[in-house]
């Protein structure tokens, strides 16, 4: 495996799929947002294998950049809102989220 | 094989199990540990595409930051030691197959991409700011409006706009995302069966 | 490293190219073994410290008159303990959560410029690395403690979080005020900068800067979670909090990892606050920087001298920062912990508030010197100290006076150029 564009686009596939599975499948609400985290993160070596190989310059820097504190105040939402749901059902159970289910 | 391909392979290898162990593992703490390591070898190979700032800032934010509160959220929200809630094996199964045709549809377009012209031949070398590593004084230009690395390779008179609007957005948003998380996770406990 | 790796290659010139390779072999392993002797040598120096402020020697017996070979003997009565993991524990999680904390600490050292040129990665960001790589270290303590399946240790590893969490925030900031006055996050170039007397030194640079060495000194006893804020572990309470459950080589590395830490974040104030490799007399430290200039010249005596002043520079900062950790230790053995109310509230009450007051302070103060004296510092000109270093960095070549550099042109990429601009257009 040499270090190339495509070798970096591969691993940023591999993260972005792991995170899809990871949100469609856990049943935590923590482990939904890891997913989350994955998916970001896939696409931000994305970014960056694009501004090391091709000529975009820092563009593809500056975007994981705003990614990552994009994923940062993501995370503390996210967080603030699991333990709200824990407050009022005492689990964080997503499948039991269904009140508003007809 | 140099040794910039073979630390590639190490940590791409890393990378990859981490967040595959992630999709496995049933318990959210382990889940959080795959994800440290996960994340963590992802900083490396920024380090390794030479972008050492967002390198060093995915270490900072998210692994010692972002994480750190993902635990934190698991030791407030565990009703018990090692909260399990443990996904049906169908759905796992279910999920991995779906995972694993999408990520070939992923594998086979990316495959099939011709990168234009001008990028295969700046492949070799790269851009010239970029190529250092030593992004730091380029970004933090870029955030106050001008872009070094456009301008120094390119011929024309015109100057490239760099990104202090979106810097200023995202300095507000933070902003708000702080007062609201702050907001939404003040105590108010409901008795206990009212939920 | 890059002149250390310079003047042994002189010695291996005939094996044609590979003479960096076992240059840097070699400073690879002694870098190596300074990080695994250095916490022996403060473990040691703790417990005689804390002896004599406890009225009574310390130890005596082991390895001659000072006791300096216990932190051996203690070394091999923890490699022989039995490698336990309680039933209740999350065996995988508890097994790795050591080798986190360790290696987090120890590859802190990877981005501290010992001397001049004399740093692994000498990265731009270098300051922004090494915070980071020392907040990972945080994680594998929460690991440890969640893992352990005990209530001592969860209270510890949450206590933990919490507490670095919030002191990330001021350590950050107070690092970044000798930052705004040197104008680079490159910890070699920092250092740089503060040669010449020890007015020179960032310490001195303006009042915020001295009052941010002191609020960065304490926050850094807090984050390497030293008494006064040694709550994660707090014996009286915990029990040892996050390492109640752990046993032999597995605790060592926990004790390996707090005192590296330690060096590292008094390393890091070191250069930072205290004028890293130089002496702070401006003779010496002269003599220095023409002996590492003429080394450039080539002659294999003149890459000798060059490479004594670079050992004499590393003796130098180590000795700084082992003051420092001289200094934690010195609090640990004679304040009371804080409970961990009163911990939250040093953080997010006083300190937070200080170290934004300090910033904005640092951010204004060239300012108000410009409209009160009309010149940007009170001490000599950064500008012209950080154009030489930037000389020697460059091309190392001796008669380049700070006037020739051309800041326009290196005005977008090299650093500390905006200074220089300033400083230019003031005077």
């Amino acid at each position: 495996m040499t270090a190339d564009l495509n070798s970096y686009l591969f691993v940023g596939a591999v993260l972005f799929v792991c995170g899809v599975v990871c949100m469609a499948t856990k049943r935590n609400g923590i482990g939904v947002l890891m997913g989350v985290e994955l998916v970001l993160n896939g696409a931000n070596v994305n970014f960056v294998a694009f501004a090391r190989y091709t000529d975009l310059g820092l563009d593809g820097q500056v975007f994981s950049l705003f990614v990552i504190v994009l994923a940062a105040a993501e995370a503390a939402v996210a967080l603030a809102i699991a333990l709200n749901f824990y407050n009022n059902h005492l689990t964080i159970d997503v499948d039991r989220a269904n009140k508003l289910k007809g | 094989m140099n040794g910039e391909s073979f630390l590639f392979t190490v940590f791409a290898l890393a990378t990859c199990l981490g967040a595959i162990a992630v999709v496995f593992s049933q318990t959210v703490v382990r889940m959080a540990f795959w994800l440290v390591i996960s994340l963590g070898s992802t900083a490396a190979l920024f380090f390794l595409a030479k972008a050492d700032f967002v390198g060093a800032a995915q270490l900072l934010i998210y692994v010692g930051g972002t994480l750190v509160l993902l635990v934190f959220g698991v030791m407030l929200t565990a009703s018990g030691p090692y909260l399990k809630i443990i996904t049906s094996p169908g759905e796992i199964i279910m999920g991995s197959c779906v995972g694993l045709l999408f990520l070939f549809v992923v594998f086979a377009s990316l495959d099939g991409v011709k990168w234009r012209e001008p990028s295969v031949a700046a492949m070799a070398t790269g851009n010239p700011v970029v190529a250092t590593g030593n992004t730091l004084r380029p970004i933090g230009l870029s955030f106050l409006g001008s872009r070094p690395d456009q301008d120094l390779i390119s011929d024309g008179d015109d100057l490239t706009p760099g990104y202090l609007l979106p810097f200023e957005i995202v300095s507000v948003h933070l902003l708000v995302v702080l007062i609201g998380a702050a907001y939404l996770a003040r105590a108010k406990r409901r008795p206990v069966g009212s939920g | 490293m890059m002149f250390a790796a310079q003047s042994i290659a002189d010695f291996f010139q005939g094996f044609g190219g590979w003479q960096y390779v076992i240059a840097a072999v070699i400073h690879a392993v002694l870098l190596v073994h300074v990080f695994a002797v250095s916490p022996f040598a403060f473990i040691w120096l703790e417990r005689k410290v804390s002896g004599r402020i406890q009225d009574r020697l310390g130890p005596t017996r082991v390895g001659g008159l000072f006791g300096w070979l216990q932190s051996l003997a203690d070394g091999i009565k923890l490699v022989q303990k039995e490698d336990l993991c309680p039933t209740a524990a999350d065996s995988m999680l508890f097994r790795s959560a050591p080798y986190i904390v360790c290696v987090s600490s120890f590859a802190a050292f990877m981005v501290l410029p010992f001397s001049h040129g004399w740093v692994a990665v000498a990265a731009d960001c270098g300051l922004f690395i090494i915070l980071a790589i020392l907040s990972l270290e945080v994680f594998g303590i929460i690991m440890a403690g969640y893992s352990s399946g005990s209530k001592w240790s969860l209270f510890g590893g949450m206590r933990e979080a919490a507490q670095m969490v919030s002191y990330e925030i001021p350590l950050a900031i107070c690092a970044l005020v000798p930052v705004i006055a040197a104008g680079s996050l490159n910890l070699g170039e920092v250092g740089g900068m503060q040669r010449g007397w020890f007015t020179n030194w960032f310490l001195f640079h303006d009042p915020f800067t001295f009052i941010a060495f002191f609020v960065y000194f304490v926050v850094a006893t807090a984050s390497c979670k030293r008494a006064p804020f040694d709550l994660a572990e707090a014996e009286s309470e915990l029990v040892g909090g996050f390492h109640t459950e752990y046993s032999g080589m597995r605790w060592s590395f926990f004790f390996m990892g707090e005192y590296a830490s330690m060096f590292a974040v008094c390393a890091i104030a070191s250069v930072l606050f205290l004028g890293g490799w130089n002496t702070g007399l401006a003779p010496i430290d002269d003599a220095l920087y023409a002996a590492r200039h003429a080394s450039l010249d080539g002659t294999s005596s003149a890459a000798a001298m060059g490479y004594l002043a670079n050992v004499i520079g590393a003796g130098v900062f180590a000795a700084k920062a082992s003051f420092g950790v001289f200094v934690q230790v010195w609090l640990r053995w004679t304040l009371p912990r804080l409970r961990i109310d009163q911990v939250m509230t040093t953080c997010l009450k006083y300190l937070v508030p200080i170290s934004c007051f300090l910033f904005l302070g640092a951010t204004l103060w060239p300012l108000i010197l410009v409209t009160g004296m009309g010149r940007t510092t009170w001490t000599s000109p950064i500008g012209d100290r950080a154009a030489e270093g930037l000389q020697e960095t460059r091309d190392g070549s001796a008669e380049v006076s700070a006037v020739t550099v051309p800041s326009i042109e290196i005005g977008l990429l090299v650093p500390a150029a905006s200074s220089l601009d300033l400083e230019g257009d003031v005077q």
